[in-house]
């Protein structure tokens, strides 16, 4: 080995549970000095950049019950270390077209092989576009800590920039998303500075038609808040309206209206504000066209 | 456990190694195994130059630590050129198209087009250009890169 060997992260143990409980006990003896690697896309930069530093690290990669996408009773179960690579190939997935949808916008398909869809969901990146997507759906989440698994939905999920509610002795197993039924439509749409960057405002949006009528509406938005927003009002407009009766502009002020969205280096607040504006009538556009062509 | 042994095929070499666990793929390959044609340029998983396959997959060398690479088949851009000095088809695109001009970022570009042709044989220039958005080139502008993997396609299509 070279003299000056070069490092990045400050130094830890490396442990490589091969199941669940392996993992918990280890979390459990290391507690806060411990945290879960996943695929690593988000964690190694940071501490290799030395913003974050943990004692130990708990990779997930050998946990083979953590990997892969079955259907169960009217949804998909994604295990958590399904590379995001793999969920957008998955043919299980293809059930829930907005994963796939969404899954093209994050990084570059370098970064899809190693990232995983519970590293997203638990890092919970307010930029990000998986936990838009798991909100807006009503997804689940399996949650395993010492007492055993518990589930929860998307909505108690997200609590704050990189904050959810797995605790630190609790490891995220899997995520659970309803299958729609019927004519139905998908969009993904963000304004990122340039592709594969982290978007600075996004929404996903996704429409079930009965004929003309708007039979169901899922929107979220991303990137305009410390976590995903939920556009509950918009969606019990849209819901039960004639395709074309909707004010779609309208409907994006109403939204935009709504949010108070932070500013940084990328965009200001009220940038992010005119893209939301912008974003959420193109994406019901979008998913309508989409549901009508079904 | 701050040492770990590891286990790796490097290029089609079996190779023991016992590393830091903090040690990045990325630098154990240029400093542990002097294999320096993977560069490191930006460290955190922008720039692409660093791209390596892993189990035949195009991933960023720096965004993993070498013991993630235990029992795992690694192949950087020595491993896919000729031993005896050839250029390889990929090579001899982008030496056709200009598709390099310092060289920095060209292993990462070579890798990641290996690995895209290998999925893509007849990628469209929108295809090509979306794979080739996570490496970035500082002298080209791109033009001449893109032209050269739709080059190495139309040759791989051809033989």
């Amino acid at each position: 080995m070279p003299k000056a060997a070069p490092v990045k992260p400050a130094p830890f143990d490396y442990h490589c549970p091969g199941d669940l409980a392996e993992a918990i006990a280890l979390l459990q003896q290391h507690g806060d000095e411990a945290k879960v690697l996943a695929g690593g896309q988000s964690l190694i930069p940071l501490l290799s950049l030395r913003l974050s530093r943990f004692d130990h690290l708990v990779d997930l990669r050998a946990i083979e019950e953590l990997r892969g996408v079955t259907t169960d009773d009217g949804s998909i179960r994604v295990g958590a270390m399904t590379t995001q690579a793999n969920l957008a190939r998955s043919e299980d997935a293809a059930a829930v077209p907005l994963l796939a949808k969404a899954t093209s916008h994050i990084g570059h398909y370098q970064i899809r092989n190693r990232g995983t869809l519970g590293g997203s969901l638990a890092h919970a990146d307010p930029a990000a576009e998986y936990p838009a997507v798991a909100l807006a759906l009503d997804a689940s989440f399996e949650i395993v800590g010492p007492s055993g698994a518990r589930r929860i939905p998307a909505a108690d999920f997200f609590i704050s920039t990189w904050v959810t509610a797995i605790e630190p002795d609790e490891v995220l197993a899997a995520a659970h998303f309803p299958i729609w039924s019927g004519n139905c439509g998908w969009a993904v749409a963000e304004v990122a500075r340039r592709a594969g960057d982290f978007a600075m405002c996004g929404a996903v949006c996704g429409i079930q038609l009965d004929g003309q009528r708007v039979s169901r509406t899922a929107l979220a938005l991303f990137g305009v808040a410390s976590a995903p927003v939920r556009a509950h009002a918009a969606e019990s407009v849209v819901t039960g309206a004639t395709v074309d009766d909707l004010d779609l502009p309208d409907i994006g002020a109403a939204v935009a209206a709504t949010l108070d969205p932070p500013g940084d280096v990328h965009a200001s607040g009220d940038q992010r504000g005119r893209m939301a504006k912008t974003l959420v009538p193109q994406v019901l556009a979008a998913a309508i066209d989409e549901a009508r062509h079904a | 456990m701050r040492e770990i042994a590891l286990t790796v095929t490097v290029n089609g070499d079996r190779l023991s190694r016992t590393v830091e666990a903090r040690r990045t793929l990325a630098d154990f390959l240029r400093d542990d195994l002097s294999l320096t044609g993977t560069h490191l340029g930006c460290e955190h998983g922008v720039c692409g130059a660093c791209t390596v396959l892993l189990d035949g997959d195009a991933v960023r060398s720096c965004l993993m630590f070498a013991v993630q690479a235990d029992g795992a088949e690694v192949t950087t851009i020595e491993g896919l050129s000729e031993r005896n000095g050839e250029l390889t088809p990929i090579q001899a695109a982008f030496q056709a198209e200009h598709g390099l001009q310092c060289g920095f970022c060209t292993p990462g570009f070579v890798v990641s087009a290996h690995a895209f042709l290998e999925e893509h044989p007849n990628p469209s220039d929108e295809e090509i250009r979306d794979a080739l958005s996570g490496n970035l080139c500082r002298c080209t502008g791109y033009q001449g890169i893109i032209a050269a993997v739709k080059r190495a396609a139309e040759n791989g299509r051809s033989s």
